[in-house]
């Protein structure tokens, strides 16, 4: 599946992964491949992809939005410190 | 005739300002391709907040905008005025604060107005027209970029829900091209309700967390923020566009400046010329005579 991660100033990451782990408003939760579409808030916390390489990235966001849709997840972050 | 000198001294400061307005041109033209690349960074981020916004206003109740769509009686008015620090721009700072003198006119007659300036240009405007000024953002362009905006625009929202100002609208000039901008004037707050878009019928079917009515609720002081942000970027690279037409022309009018004192300069030097040897060839006669 494809992850974006932007934010108003810069696209901070755009690859491929096989797994995300995103802040949610309710609670730390996990996208997978075909994941359901989804559209969640996103609090200040840690977003983790692991990379189709492997790599394990992580990035600290102030919160935002994701969104899920047909194993394309977006994330949109107002900060990535 | 003492216009040789004159003239010549004329061709030197012609000619010294015309390397200063070509000079600004070049500076301007790099500042611009700069202040395009943030506007093109940002359009992702911006468009997909807003199809997301509209995707989920899509199918939650329109008026449940929260405290930021609330319409009211509007007494106090605050004007948003995005110009530049700088002059030499053409009418780029003249056409923001003019929208602005016309929209109170006609508009907001006799209302309390209140004017946040972002760019020293029209603060000083709208100050000698009498208005008042609150805040004035001038080093915002010094590092540009979301974290510097953010913080007033959630100025502006708090304003806004505690009832200082009823109605908010930015005025900036949108950039079209490096050769056109366009003043446009924006409503702020109370936000205007989504606008569905037309072709809902391919929503897919999304799970939503927390609730509809909380992601729009967080969403809107996001995209509020966003607007504000993507009017200094739009202006900021009005701004550079602008110059950079003005300094082309005004380039161009020292080169055709120049080419006419020049020819002055040779007709005079030439006359000179002929008087000089006129003279010798008169002295030379009387003597053979």
């Amino acid at each position: 599946m494809k992850v974006e991660i932007v934010t108003p100033d810069v696209k901070v990451f755009e690859g491929q992964a096989r797994h995300v782990q995103l802040p949610g408003a309710k609670g730390l939760f996990g996208v997978l491949e075909n994941h359901a579409s989804i559209i969640s808030t996103l609090i200040a916390g840690k977003v983790k992809v692991e990379a189709a390489d492997g790599d394990l990235h992580i990035f600290n966001i102030t919160g935002g939005v994701v969104e899920v849709n047909s194993n394309k997840v977006i994330v949109l972050a107002e900060k990535v410190l | 005739m003492g216009g040789l000198k004159e003239v010549r001294e004329r061709i030197t400061s012609v000619s010294s300002t015309r390397q200063i307005t070509s000079a600004m041109k070049m500076v301007s033209a790099a500042k611009l391709r700069r202040a395009q690349d943030a506007v093109t960074r940002m359009r992702p981020y911006a468009s997909k907040l807003k199809e997301i916004l509209e995707n989920v206003s899509s199918t939650v109740d329109a008026s449940d905008g929260g405290v930021y769509a609330s319409e009211r009686e509007v007494k106090t008015v605050l004007i948003v005025a995005v110009s530049s620090n700088r002059g030499l721009c053409g009418g780029f700072n003249a056409n923001v604060s003019k929208a602005i003198l016309k929209a109170i006119d006609e508009d907001f007659a006799g209302k309390d107005i209140k004017v946040l300036a972002i760019g020293k240009k029209s603060a000083e405007f709208l100050t000698r027209r009498g208005l008042e000024v609150i805040e004035t953002h001038n080093d915002v362009f010094d590092a540009l970029n979301f974290e510097v905006i953010a913080p007033i625009a959630e100025g502006i929202m708090k304003g806004f829900v505690d009832g200082t100002y009823d109605r908010v609208e930015i005025f900036y000039n949108e950039f079209i091209n490096a050769a056109s901008q366009t003043t446009v004037r924006e409503q702020f707050l109370p936000v205007a309700p989504p606008q569905h878009s037309s072709d809902s019928k391919r929503t897919t079917d999304y799970i939503f967390e927390p609730s509809k009515t909380e992601i729009v609720l967080d969403l809107i002081p996001r995209s509020l923020k966003t607007q504000l942000y993507k009017s200094v970027l739009d202006s900021l690279a009005s701004e550079h566009g602008a110059r950079m037409t003005a300094m082309h022309k005004a380039t161009d009018n020292a080169t055709e400046m120049l080419k006419q004192l020049k020819l002055t300069y040779n007709k005079a030097r030439q006359a000179s010329i002929t008087n000089e040897i006129l003279e010798i060839v008169g002295g030379a006669a009387a003597l053979e005579g």
